[in-house]
Protein backbone atom coordinates (compact mmCIF):
# COMPACT_ATOMS: atom_id res chain seq x y z
CA UNK A 1 0.00 0.00 0.00
CA UNK A 2 1.13 3.34 -0.83
CA UNK A 3 -1.22 6.68 0.09
CA UNK A 4 -1.53 9.76 -1.66
CA UNK A 5 0.75 11.70 0.66
CA UNK A 6 3.87 9.00 0.33
CA UNK A 7 3.25 9.40 -3.54
CA UNK A 8 3.25 13.64 -3.56
CA UNK A 9 6.70 12.59 -1.21
CA UNK A 10 8.47 10.66 -3.72
CA UNK A 11 7.21 12.68 -6.86
CA UNK A 12 8.90 15.49 -4.86
CA UNK A 13 12.13 13.43 -4.48
CA UNK A 14 12.34 12.58 -7.94
CA UNK A 15 11.45 16.19 -9.06
CA UNK A 16 8.14 15.07 -10.70
CA UNK A 17 5.13 17.26 -10.69
CA UNK A 18 1.56 15.70 -11.67
CA UNK A 19 -2.02 16.74 -11.45
CA UNK A 20 -3.96 16.13 -9.12
CA UNK A 21 -5.43 13.56 -11.52
CA UNK A 22 -2.42 11.79 -11.88
CA UNK A 23 -1.76 11.55 -7.84
CA UNK A 24 -5.03 9.66 -7.96
CA UNK A 25 -4.60 7.12 -10.52
CA UNK A 26 -1.05 6.54 -9.65
CA UNK A 27 -1.76 5.88 -5.88
CA UNK A 28 -3.98 3.33 -7.26
CA UNK A 29 -1.70 1.77 -9.64
CA UNK A 30 1.37 1.67 -7.18
CA UNK A 31 -0.33 0.23 -4.51
CA UNK A 32 -1.62 -2.20 -6.55
CA UNK A 33 1.92 -2.76 -7.99
CA UNK A 34 3.50 -2.55 -4.44
CA UNK A 35 0.84 -5.14 -3.18
CA UNK A 36 1.77 -8.16 -5.50
CA UNK A 37 5.64 -7.00 -5.28
CA UNK A 38 5.67 -7.54 -1.58
CA UNK A 39 5.26 -11.07 -2.14
CA UNK A 40 9.28 -10.92 -2.09
CA UNK A 41 8.99 -10.12 2.09
CA UNK A 42 7.75 -13.90 2.31
CA UNK A 43 10.99 -15.11 1.79
CA UNK A 44 13.71 -16.05 3.72
CA UNK A 45 16.68 -14.12 2.69
CA UNK A 46 19.12 -13.45 5.73
CA UNK A 47 22.06 -15.05 5.25
CA UNK A 48 21.85 -14.00 1.35
CA UNK A 49 24.33 -11.71 0.15
CA UNK A 50 23.03 -9.09 -2.68
CA UNK A 51 23.79 -9.35 -6.28
CA UNK A 52 23.86 -5.65 -7.76
CA UNK A 53 25.55 -6.49 -10.48
CA UNK A 54 26.03 -10.43 -12.58
CA UNK A 55 29.83 -10.12 -13.86
CA UNK A 56 32.60 -10.62 -11.15
CA UNK A 57 34.53 -7.27 -12.20
CA UNK A 58 37.63 -6.11 -10.70
CA UNK A 59 38.50 -2.33 -10.91
CA UNK A 60 38.59 -1.94 -14.61
CA UNK A 61 41.64 0.78 -15.34
CA UNK A 62 43.59 2.93 -17.67
CA UNK A 63 46.53 4.84 -17.74
CA UNK A 64 45.53 8.51 -16.91
CA UNK A 65 46.69 10.52 -20.36
CA UNK A 66 44.64 13.58 -21.55
CA UNK A 67 43.00 12.84 -24.91
CA UNK A 68 40.64 15.19 -26.65
CA UNK A 69 37.18 15.74 -25.17
CA UNK A 70 33.79 16.66 -27.14
CA UNK A 71 34.53 20.55 -27.72
CA UNK A 72 32.06 23.16 -25.85
CA UNK A 73 30.44 24.44 -28.78
CA UNK A 74 29.25 20.75 -29.81
CA UNK A 75 28.70 19.77 -26.24
CA UNK A 76 26.30 23.06 -25.78
CA UNK A 77 24.68 22.98 -29.52
CA UNK A 78 21.98 20.74 -27.97
CA UNK A 79 21.32 22.68 -24.99
CA UNK A 80 17.55 24.33 -24.55
CA UNK A 81 19.29 27.28 -23.57
CA UNK A 82 23.02 28.97 -24.00
CA UNK A 83 25.30 31.62 -23.66
CA UNK A 84 28.06 30.54 -25.71
CA UNK A 85 29.95 29.18 -22.76
CA UNK A 86 27.85 27.04 -20.39
CA UNK A 87 23.99 25.92 -19.90
CA UNK A 88 22.05 29.27 -19.17
CA UNK A 89 18.90 27.99 -16.18
CA UNK A 90 16.75 30.58 -14.23
CA UNK A 91 17.93 31.47 -10.71
CA UNK A 92 17.21 28.76 -8.10
CA UNK A 93 15.63 31.57 -5.69
CA UNK A 94 13.84 33.65 -8.31
CA UNK B 1 14.99 -7.50 -59.38
CA UNK B 2 15.14 -5.73 -56.18
CA UNK B 3 11.65 -6.97 -55.14
CA UNK B 4 14.04 -10.57 -55.43
CA UNK B 5 16.63 -9.29 -53.85
CA UNK B 6 14.15 -8.19 -50.51
CA UNK B 7 13.04 -11.98 -50.29
CA UNK B 8 16.40 -12.67 -49.52
CA UNK B 9 18.29 -13.12 -45.82
CA UNK B 10 20.34 -10.88 -44.69
CA UNK B 11 23.31 -13.34 -45.39
CA UNK B 12 22.29 -14.29 -48.60
CA UNK B 13 21.97 -10.37 -49.27
CA UNK B 14 25.71 -10.29 -48.10
CA UNK B 15 26.84 -13.11 -50.04
CA UNK B 16 25.42 -11.25 -53.58
CA UNK B 17 27.49 -8.18 -53.13
CA UNK B 18 30.36 -9.93 -51.51
CA UNK B 19 30.27 -11.86 -55.14
CA UNK B 20 29.76 -8.87 -57.24
CA UNK B 21 26.12 -9.76 -58.57
CA UNK B 22 24.45 -7.07 -56.79
CA UNK B 23 25.52 -3.97 -55.58
CA UNK B 24 25.78 -2.21 -52.02
CA UNK B 25 24.06 1.03 -53.36
CA UNK B 26 21.52 -0.81 -55.36
CA UNK B 27 20.74 -2.81 -52.03
CA UNK B 28 20.35 -0.05 -49.68
CA UNK B 29 18.12 1.62 -52.66
CA UNK B 30 16.07 -1.28 -52.74
CA UNK B 31 15.56 -1.76 -48.99
CA UNK B 32 15.13 2.23 -48.80
CA UNK B 33 12.23 2.54 -51.18
CA UNK B 34 10.49 -0.43 -49.10
CA UNK B 35 11.35 0.94 -45.98
CA UNK B 36 9.64 3.82 -47.03
CA UNK B 37 6.19 1.90 -46.98
CA UNK B 38 6.11 1.79 -43.41
CA UNK B 39 2.20 1.67 -42.59
CA UNK B 40 3.09 0.23 -39.21
CA UNK B 41 4.67 3.27 -37.51
CA UNK B 42 7.74 0.98 -37.48
CA UNK B 43 10.05 4.07 -38.03
CA UNK B 44 10.46 7.36 -36.42
CA UNK B 45 13.47 8.15 -38.96
CA UNK B 46 14.38 6.95 -42.50
CA UNK B 47 18.45 7.72 -44.32
CA UNK B 48 18.50 9.44 -47.16
CA UNK B 49 21.82 7.36 -48.44
CA UNK B 50 23.96 5.14 -46.70
CA UNK B 51 25.98 6.20 -44.15
CA UNK B 52 29.10 3.62 -45.24
CA UNK B 53 30.11 2.25 -48.41
CA UNK B 54 29.05 -1.27 -47.56
CA UNK B 55 32.93 -2.98 -47.83
CA UNK B 56 33.27 -5.49 -45.33
CA UNK B 57 31.50 -8.76 -44.34
CA UNK B 58 27.94 -7.30 -43.47
CA UNK B 59 28.32 -6.38 -47.36
CA UNK B 60 26.32 -3.17 -47.10
CA UNK B 61 22.80 -5.34 -45.89
CA UNK B 62 21.24 -1.94 -43.96
CA UNK B 63 19.82 -2.33 -40.72
CA UNK B 64 17.59 -0.88 -38.87
CA UNK B 65 18.54 0.32 -35.41
CA UNK B 66 16.12 0.92 -32.00
CA UNK B 67 15.79 4.54 -31.42
CA UNK B 68 17.42 3.71 -27.94
CA UNK B 69 20.77 4.04 -29.88
CA UNK B 70 22.93 7.56 -29.70
CA UNK B 71 23.29 8.35 -33.28
CA UNK B 72 25.62 11.03 -34.71
CA UNK B 73 23.31 14.21 -36.20
CA UNK B 74 20.58 11.84 -36.30
CA UNK B 75 17.35 11.80 -33.81
CA UNK B 76 18.01 10.15 -31.44
CA UNK B 77 14.74 10.20 -28.84
CA UNK B 78 14.44 6.61 -27.40
CA UNK B 79 10.86 6.91 -27.64
CA UNK B 80 10.47 9.97 -25.56
CA UNK B 81 9.00 13.44 -26.41
CA UNK B 82 11.60 15.00 -23.40
CA UNK B 83 14.30 13.56 -26.02
CA UNK B 84 12.54 15.17 -29.60
CA UNK B 85 15.05 15.89 -32.07
CA UNK B 86 17.80 15.55 -29.77
CA UNK B 87 20.78 14.97 -32.34
CA UNK B 88 23.35 13.52 -30.31
CA UNK B 89 27.01 14.08 -30.70
CA UNK B 90 28.40 11.15 -30.96
CA UNK B 91 27.55 7.14 -32.02
CA UNK B 92 26.49 4.30 -29.96
CA UNK B 93 29.71 1.73 -30.02
CA UNK B 94 27.46 -1.42 -31.13
CA UNK B 95 26.10 1.06 -34.15
CA UNK B 96 29.78 2.51 -34.93
CA UNK B 97 31.25 -1.87 -35.15
CA UNK B 98 27.61 -2.14 -37.87
CA UNK B 99 28.60 0.56 -39.38
CA UNK B 100 32.87 -0.53 -39.74
CA UNK B 101 31.17 -4.39 -40.95
CA UNK B 102 29.66 -2.74 -43.90
CA UNK B 103 26.37 -1.78 -42.62
CA UNK B 104 24.65 0.73 -43.03
CA UNK B 105 21.95 2.75 -41.42
CA UNK B 106 18.71 2.04 -42.68
CA UNK B 107 16.73 3.93 -40.21
CA UNK B 108 15.22 4.05 -36.14
CA UNK B 109 12.83 2.36 -35.01
CA UNK B 110 9.72 3.12 -32.87
CA UNK B 111 10.02 1.58 -29.53
CA UNK B 112 8.45 2.31 -26.12
CA UNK B 113 9.85 5.42 -24.04
CA UNK B 114 12.99 4.71 -22.99
CA UNK B 115 12.21 0.72 -23.18
CA UNK B 116 9.97 0.76 -20.37
CA UNK B 117 6.68 -1.50 -22.07
CA UNK B 118 5.77 -4.78 -23.56
CA UNK B 119 3.65 -3.57 -26.26
CA UNK B 120 5.10 -0.40 -27.81
CA UNK B 121 1.96 1.44 -26.60
CA UNK B 122 4.00 3.42 -24.26
CA UNK B 123 6.06 5.16 -27.07
CA UNK B 124 6.03 9.10 -27.35
CA UNK B 125 5.63 8.91 -30.78
CA UNK B 126 2.36 6.66 -31.30
CA UNK B 127 1.68 2.34 -30.87
CA UNK B 128 3.34 0.23 -33.65
CA UNK B 129 0.84 -2.48 -35.16
CA UNK B 130 1.91 -6.06 -35.46
CA UNK B 131 2.32 -6.84 -39.29
CA UNK B 132 0.58 -10.15 -38.09
CA UNK B 133 -3.33 -8.73 -37.08
CA UNK B 134 -3.06 -4.39 -37.70
CA UNK B 135 -5.44 -4.25 -34.47
CA UNK B 136 -2.18 -6.51 -32.07
CA UNK B 137 0.81 -4.91 -30.49
CA UNK B 138 3.99 -6.05 -31.97
CA UNK B 139 5.08 -6.17 -28.18
CA UNK B 140 8.15 -3.96 -26.51
CA UNK B 141 10.24 -2.22 -26.19
CA UNK B 142 12.33 -2.92 -29.54
CA UNK B 143 8.46 -3.11 -31.19
CA UNK B 144 9.83 -1.23 -34.17
CA UNK B 145 12.28 -3.14 -34.66
CA UNK B 146 11.01 -6.41 -34.62
CA UNK B 147 7.49 -4.79 -36.70
CA UNK B 148 9.93 -3.49 -39.30
CA UNK B 149 11.48 -6.91 -39.71
CA UNK B 150 8.58 -9.20 -39.55
CA UNK B 151 6.88 -6.81 -42.31
CA UNK B 152 9.64 -7.19 -44.71
CA UNK B 153 10.53 -3.39 -44.09
CA UNK B 154 14.00 -3.91 -43.04
CA UNK B 155 16.45 -7.17 -43.23
CA UNK B 156 17.80 -6.67 -40.19
CA UNK B 157 17.52 -4.84 -36.89
CA UNK B 158 19.08 -3.97 -33.28
CA UNK B 159 17.36 -3.79 -30.33
CA UNK B 160 17.92 -3.73 -26.45
CA UNK B 161 16.83 -5.84 -23.90
CA UNK B 162 16.35 -5.15 -20.24
CA UNK B 163 13.71 -7.51 -19.27
CA UNK B 164 12.65 -9.36 -22.52
CA UNK B 165 12.57 -6.18 -24.60
CA UNK B 166 14.03 -8.04 -27.48
CA UNK B 167 12.80 -11.33 -26.79
CA UNK B 168 8.99 -10.77 -26.67
CA UNK B 169 8.52 -8.44 -29.88
CA UNK B 170 10.42 -11.41 -31.51
CA UNK B 171 7.78 -13.87 -30.43
CA UNK B 172 4.94 -11.82 -31.08
CA UNK B 173 6.05 -11.25 -34.36
CA UNK B 174 7.48 -14.44 -35.28
CA UNK B 175 10.98 -13.90 -36.19
CA UNK B 176 14.35 -14.49 -34.16
CA UNK B 177 15.47 -12.08 -31.22
CA UNK B 178 18.95 -13.05 -29.36
CA UNK B 179 19.21 -11.19 -25.79
CA UNK B 180 23.51 -12.22 -25.33
CA UNK B 181 25.09 -12.58 -22.29
CA UNK B 182 25.12 -9.30 -20.26
CA UNK B 183 28.45 -7.45 -20.96
CA UNK B 184 28.87 -9.22 -24.42
CA UNK B 185 27.94 -5.92 -26.54
CA UNK B 186 28.72 -2.62 -25.41
CA UNK B 187 26.26 -0.53 -23.92
CA UNK B 188 28.15 2.83 -24.51
CA UNK B 189 25.84 5.25 -26.54
CA UNK B 190 22.72 3.13 -25.29
CA UNK B 191 20.42 5.65 -23.43
CA UNK B 192 20.40 4.09 -20.43
CA UNK B 193 17.29 2.50 -18.87
CA UNK B 194 18.31 -0.24 -16.18
CA UNK B 195 22.05 -0.51 -16.34
CA UNK B 196 22.65 -3.78 -14.69
CA UNK B 197 20.67 -5.67 -17.07
CA UNK B 198 20.72 -3.26 -20.15
CA UNK B 199 22.12 -5.33 -23.40
CA UNK B 200 22.23 -4.83 -27.17
CA UNK B 201 20.91 -7.35 -29.24
CA UNK B 202 19.78 -8.78 -33.29
CA UNK B 203 16.09 -9.12 -34.57
CA UNK B 204 16.50 -11.12 -37.63
CA UNK B 205 14.65 -13.24 -40.17
CA UNK B 206 16.51 -16.56 -39.16
CA UNK B 207 18.92 -17.81 -36.93
CA UNK B 208 22.05 -17.16 -38.57
CA UNK B 209 21.13 -13.85 -39.69
CA UNK B 210 21.48 -13.46 -35.35
CA UNK B 211 24.79 -15.14 -35.61
CA UNK B 212 26.31 -12.92 -38.14
CA UNK B 213 24.47 -9.47 -36.13
CA UNK B 214 25.66 -10.62 -33.16
CA UNK B 215 29.16 -11.67 -34.00
CA UNK B 216 29.77 -7.71 -35.72
CA UNK B 217 28.02 -6.59 -32.70
CA UNK B 218 29.59 -7.76 -29.63
CA UNK B 219 33.42 -7.19 -28.07
CA UNK B 220 34.88 -5.34 -25.33
CA UNK B 221 34.56 -1.53 -25.51
CA UNK B 222 37.06 0.82 -23.15
CA UNK B 223 33.90 3.05 -23.30
CA UNK B 224 31.56 0.50 -21.36
CA UNK B 225 34.13 -1.01 -18.09
CA UNK B 226 31.41 -3.34 -17.62
CA UNK B 227 31.58 -4.92 -21.31
CA UNK B 228 33.58 -8.40 -21.28
CA UNK B 229 33.57 -9.43 -25.10
CA UNK B 230 33.47 -13.35 -25.88
CA UNK B 231 35.56 -15.80 -24.75
CA UNK B 232 35.46 -16.96 -28.20
CA UNK B 233 34.41 -15.94 -31.90
CA UNK B 234 30.31 -16.41 -32.60
CA UNK B 235 30.38 -19.04 -35.30
CA UNK B 236 27.44 -19.22 -37.55
CA UNK B 237 25.65 -22.20 -36.60
CA UNK B 238 25.34 -25.36 -38.62
CA UNK B 239 24.11 -28.08 -36.17
CA UNK B 240 21.01 -30.19 -38.01
CA UNK B 241 20.54 -32.51 -35.17
CA UNK B 242 20.00 -31.61 -31.09
CA UNK B 243 22.01 -35.22 -30.37
CA UNK B 244 23.02 -35.67 -26.66
CA UNK B 245 21.83 -32.13 -26.24
CA UNK B 246 20.07 -31.90 -22.81
CA UNK B 247 17.16 -29.62 -22.54
CA UNK B 248 15.42 -28.27 -19.22
CA UNK B 249 11.66 -27.57 -18.88
CA UNK B 250 11.05 -25.29 -15.60
CA UNK B 251 7.61 -25.65 -14.89
CA UNK B 252 7.28 -22.25 -13.39
CA UNK B 253 8.00 -20.64 -16.77
CA UNK B 254 6.03 -23.01 -18.73
CA UNK B 255 2.78 -24.17 -16.95
CA UNK B 256 -0.02 -21.92 -15.05
CA UNK B 257 -0.43 -18.76 -16.76
CA UNK B 258 0.51 -20.04 -20.36
CA UNK B 259 -2.48 -19.89 -22.70
CA UNK B 260 -3.44 -23.48 -24.46
CA UNK B 261 -2.34 -22.22 -27.89
CA UNK B 262 0.81 -21.26 -26.86
CA UNK B 263 1.55 -24.48 -24.73
CA UNK B 264 0.70 -26.56 -27.67
CA UNK B 265 2.94 -24.65 -29.95
CA UNK B 266 5.56 -25.46 -26.75
CA UNK B 267 4.44 -29.15 -26.62
CA UNK B 268 5.40 -29.38 -30.61
CA UNK B 269 8.73 -28.35 -29.80
CA UNK B 270 9.58 -30.51 -27.46
CA UNK B 271 8.72 -32.99 -29.56
CA UNK B 272 10.83 -31.47 -32.19
CA UNK B 273 13.70 -31.58 -29.92
CA UNK B 274 13.35 -35.17 -28.84
CA UNK B 275 13.16 -36.47 -32.57
CA UNK B 276 15.99 -34.59 -33.36
CA UNK B 277 18.08 -36.88 -30.53
CA UNK B 278 18.05 -33.98 -27.73
CA UNK B 279 16.86 -35.35 -24.12
CA UNK B 280 13.77 -33.28 -22.12
CA UNK B 281 14.01 -33.81 -18.98
CA UNK B 282 12.04 -31.25 -16.17
CA UNK B 283 14.10 -28.74 -14.03
CA UNK B 284 12.92 -26.24 -11.13
CA UNK B 285 13.45 -22.90 -10.94
CA UNK B 286 12.07 -22.31 -8.08
CA UNK B 287 12.43 -18.53 -7.52
CA UNK B 288 11.45 -17.54 -10.60
CA UNK B 289 7.67 -16.96 -9.62
CA UNK B 290 9.74 -14.11 -6.97
CA UNK B 291 11.61 -12.80 -10.70
CA UNK B 292 8.73 -10.50 -11.69
CA UNK B 293 8.81 -8.80 -7.67
CA UNK B 294 12.94 -8.35 -7.99
CA UNK B 295 12.68 -6.97 -11.60
CA UNK B 296 9.92 -4.42 -11.33
CA UNK B 297 12.13 -2.90 -8.19
CA UNK B 298 15.38 -3.34 -9.83
CA UNK B 299 14.93 -2.01 -12.84
CA UNK B 300 12.71 1.13 -11.88
CA UNK B 301 15.51 1.68 -9.45
CA UNK B 302 18.15 2.20 -11.57
CA UNK B 303 15.55 3.80 -14.07
CA UNK B 304 15.07 6.79 -11.46
CA UNK B 305 18.49 7.34 -11.04
CA UNK B 306 19.42 7.23 -14.86
CA UNK B 307 16.94 9.42 -15.94
CA UNK B 308 16.96 12.26 -13.48
CA UNK B 309 19.47 13.58 -16.42
CA UNK B 310 16.24 14.47 -18.27
CA UNK B 311 16.16 17.59 -16.48
CA UNK B 312 15.44 20.06 -19.15
CA UNK B 313 19.57 21.61 -18.56
CA UNK B 314 21.61 20.07 -20.91
CA UNK B 315 19.66 18.68 -24.13
CA UNK B 316 15.75 18.13 -25.52
CA UNK B 317 12.96 19.89 -24.32
CA UNK B 318 12.15 22.26 -21.38
CA UNK B 319 9.28 23.66 -19.97
CA UNK B 320 9.42 25.96 -16.93
CA UNK B 321 7.16 28.85 -14.19
CA UNK B 322 9.84 31.14 -13.25
CA UNK B 323 12.64 29.56 -10.99
CA UNK B 324 14.74 26.33 -11.38
CA UNK B 325 13.00 23.89 -9.39
CA UNK B 326 10.14 24.50 -11.39
CA UNK B 327 12.12 24.04 -14.65
CA UNK B 328 13.06 20.61 -13.52
CA UNK B 329 9.81 19.88 -12.42
CA UNK B 330 7.74 21.21 -15.40
CA UNK B 331 10.00 19.32 -17.97
CA UNK B 332 9.72 16.15 -16.63
CA UNK B 333 5.70 16.40 -16.24
CA UNK B 334 5.01 17.36 -19.61
CA UNK B 335 8.41 15.40 -21.24
CA UNK B 336 7.87 12.03 -19.82
CA UNK B 337 4.54 9.82 -20.10
CA UNK B 338 2.44 7.34 -17.88
CA UNK B 339 4.82 4.86 -17.39
CA UNK B 340 7.72 6.22 -17.15
CA UNK B 341 6.48 8.38 -14.36
CA UNK B 342 5.07 5.05 -12.88
CA UNK B 343 8.32 3.59 -12.83
CA UNK B 344 10.22 7.10 -11.64
CA UNK B 345 8.18 6.60 -8.80
CA UNK B 346 8.24 2.95 -7.77
CA UNK B 347 12.41 3.13 -8.26
CA UNK B 348 12.76 6.06 -6.02
CA UNK B 349 10.43 5.13 -3.72
CA UNK B 350 12.24 1.68 -3.27
CA UNK B 351 15.44 3.59 -2.94
CA UNK B 352 14.07 5.79 -0.69
CA UNK B 353 14.94 6.41 3.10
CA UNK B 354 12.57 3.73 5.24
CA UNK B 355 11.87 1.40 2.19
CA UNK B 356 15.58 0.65 0.55
CA UNK B 357 16.06 -2.46 2.89
CA UNK B 358 12.60 -4.00 2.83
CA UNK B 359 12.40 -3.05 -1.41
CA UNK B 360 15.36 -2.78 -3.06
CA UNK B 361 18.13 -4.62 -0.79
CA UNK B 362 15.44 -7.68 -0.93
CA UNK B 363 15.31 -7.58 -4.80
CA UNK B 364 19.22 -7.80 -4.83
CA UNK B 365 19.08 -11.01 -2.67
CA UNK B 366 16.19 -12.42 -4.63
CA UNK B 367 18.52 -11.89 -7.71
CA UNK B 368 21.02 -13.63 -5.94
CA UNK B 369 18.61 -16.69 -5.38
CA UNK B 370 17.26 -16.21 -8.98
CA UNK B 371 21.21 -16.77 -10.14
CA UNK B 372 22.19 -19.63 -8.11
CA UNK B 373 18.86 -21.14 -9.54
CA UNK B 374 19.92 -20.92 -12.72
CA UNK B 375 23.72 -22.15 -11.72
CA UNK B 376 21.80 -25.30 -10.35
CA UNK B 377 19.65 -25.82 -13.58
CA UNK B 378 22.99 -25.88 -16.00
CA UNK B 379 24.32 -28.33 -14.12
CA UNK B 380 22.14 -31.05 -15.19
CA UNK B 381 21.32 -29.69 -18.50
CA UNK B 382 23.02 -27.44 -21.53
CA UNK B 383 20.06 -25.55 -22.23
CA UNK B 384 16.33 -24.36 -20.42
CA UNK B 385 13.60 -23.98 -22.89
CA UNK B 386 10.29 -22.41 -22.37
CA UNK B 387 7.57 -20.17 -24.21
CA UNK B 388 8.67 -16.81 -24.68
CA UNK B 389 5.59 -15.24 -24.29
CA UNK B 390 2.49 -16.73 -22.23
CA UNK B 391 0.38 -15.42 -24.69
CA UNK B 392 0.10 -14.30 -28.35
CA UNK B 393 -0.04 -10.57 -29.76
CA UNK B 394 -2.76 -8.59 -27.91
CA UNK B 395 -5.15 -6.34 -28.95
CA UNK B 396 -4.11 -2.64 -29.02
CA UNK B 397 -5.56 -1.18 -26.08
CA UNK B 398 -6.13 -4.47 -24.45
CA UNK B 399 -3.85 -4.65 -21.77
CA UNK B 400 -2.87 -0.74 -21.40
CA UNK B 401 -5.03 0.47 -18.70
CA UNK B 402 -3.63 -2.51 -16.12
CA UNK B 403 0.29 -1.67 -15.55
CA UNK B 404 0.10 -4.97 -13.22
CA UNK B 405 -1.25 -7.09 -15.58
CA UNK B 406 1.21 -5.64 -18.26
CA UNK B 407 4.11 -6.54 -15.74
CA UNK B 408 2.89 -9.78 -14.87
CA UNK B 409 2.75 -11.10 -18.91
CA UNK B 410 6.82 -10.59 -18.82
CA UNK B 411 7.22 -13.29 -16.53
CA UNK B 412 8.98 -15.63 -18.79
CA UNK B 413 11.63 -13.34 -19.85
CA UNK B 414 12.84 -11.41 -16.53
CA UNK B 415 14.55 -14.09 -14.70
CA UNK B 416 17.59 -14.16 -17.39
CA UNK B 417 18.38 -10.60 -17.33
CA UNK B 418 18.45 -11.12 -13.41
CA UNK B 419 20.98 -13.33 -14.03
CA UNK B 420 22.82 -12.12 -16.96
CA UNK B 421 22.55 -15.14 -18.91
CA UNK B 422 21.94 -15.15 -22.99
CA UNK B 423 18.32 -16.21 -24.49
CA UNK B 424 16.86 -16.16 -27.69
CA UNK B 425 13.49 -16.89 -29.42
CA UNK B 426 12.84 -18.00 -32.41
CA UNK B 427 9.46 -18.57 -33.89
CA UNK B 428 7.77 -22.15 -32.97
CA UNK B 429 4.84 -22.32 -34.91
CA UNK B 430 0.96 -20.28 -35.26
CA UNK B 431 -1.70 -20.53 -32.58
CA UNK B 432 -5.13 -18.48 -33.74
CA UNK B 433 -2.86 -17.50 -36.96
CA UNK B 434 -0.30 -15.76 -34.68
CA UNK B 435 3.36 -16.35 -34.09
CA UNK B 436 4.05 -18.49 -30.88
CA UNK B 437 8.10 -17.85 -29.95
CA UNK B 438 9.97 -20.30 -28.08
CA UNK B 439 12.94 -19.28 -25.90
CA UNK B 440 16.03 -21.23 -25.84
CA UNK B 441 18.54 -19.69 -22.74
CA UNK B 442 22.18 -21.17 -21.64
CA UNK B 443 24.79 -20.55 -19.23
CA UNK B 444 26.83 -16.99 -19.77
CA UNK B 445 28.41 -16.86 -23.41
CA UNK B 446 26.94 -19.88 -24.08
CA UNK B 447 25.52 -18.21 -27.40
CA UNK B 448 27.29 -20.34 -29.68
CA UNK B 449 25.85 -23.23 -28.25
CA UNK B 450 22.35 -21.43 -28.00
CA UNK B 451 22.62 -20.06 -31.66
CA UNK B 452 23.04 -23.96 -32.57
CA UNK B 453 20.37 -25.61 -31.32
CA UNK B 454 18.30 -22.55 -32.41
CA UNK B 455 19.45 -23.50 -36.00
CA UNK B 456 18.74 -27.28 -35.50
CA UNK B 457 15.44 -26.22 -34.28
CA UNK B 458 14.55 -23.35 -36.79
CA UNK B 459 15.01 -26.08 -39.81
CA UNK B 460 12.51 -28.75 -38.13
CA UNK B 461 9.98 -26.10 -37.31
CA UNK B 462 10.16 -24.66 -41.12
CA UNK B 463 8.51 -21.74 -39.69
CA UNK B 464 7.04 -20.02 -42.83
CA UNK B 465 8.03 -16.35 -41.22
CA UNK B 466 6.18 -14.10 -43.75
CA UNK B 467 2.55 -12.52 -42.25
CA UNK B 468 -0.12 -13.53 -44.82
CA UNK B 469 -1.30 -9.88 -45.73
CA UNK B 470 2.17 -8.82 -46.37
Amino acid sequence: MIDREQVLHVARLARLRLSDEEVERMTGELSSILDHIERISALDLDDVRPTSHVVELENVLRADEPRPSLPRDVALAEAPDSDGRGFRVPSPGA
Amino acid sequence: MSAELLELTAAQAAERVRSGEVSAAELFDAWRARAGEDELNAYLWLADEPDCDGEGPLGGVPVAVKDLFCTEGVPSAAGSRILEGYRPPYTATVVKRLNGAGAPMLGKTNMDEFAMGSSNENSGFGPVENPWDRSRVPGGSSGGSAAAVAAGLAPWAIGTDTGGSIRQPAALCGIVGLKPTYGACSRYGMIAFASSLDQAGPLTRDVTDAALLFRHMAGRDACDSTSLGLPEEVALPSAERLDGVRFGVPPELSGEGIEPGVRAVFDDTLARIEELGGQVSEVALPHSNEAISAYYLIAPAEASANLARFDGVRYGARAHNGDLLSLYERTREQGFGAEVKRRILIGTYALSSGYYDAYYGRALKVRTKIADDFRAAFERVDLLVTPTSPTVAFGLGEKSGDPLAMYLSDFCTVPMPLAGIPAISIPGGLSEGLPVGVQLAGPAFSENRILDAAHALEHAIGFDGRPAHV
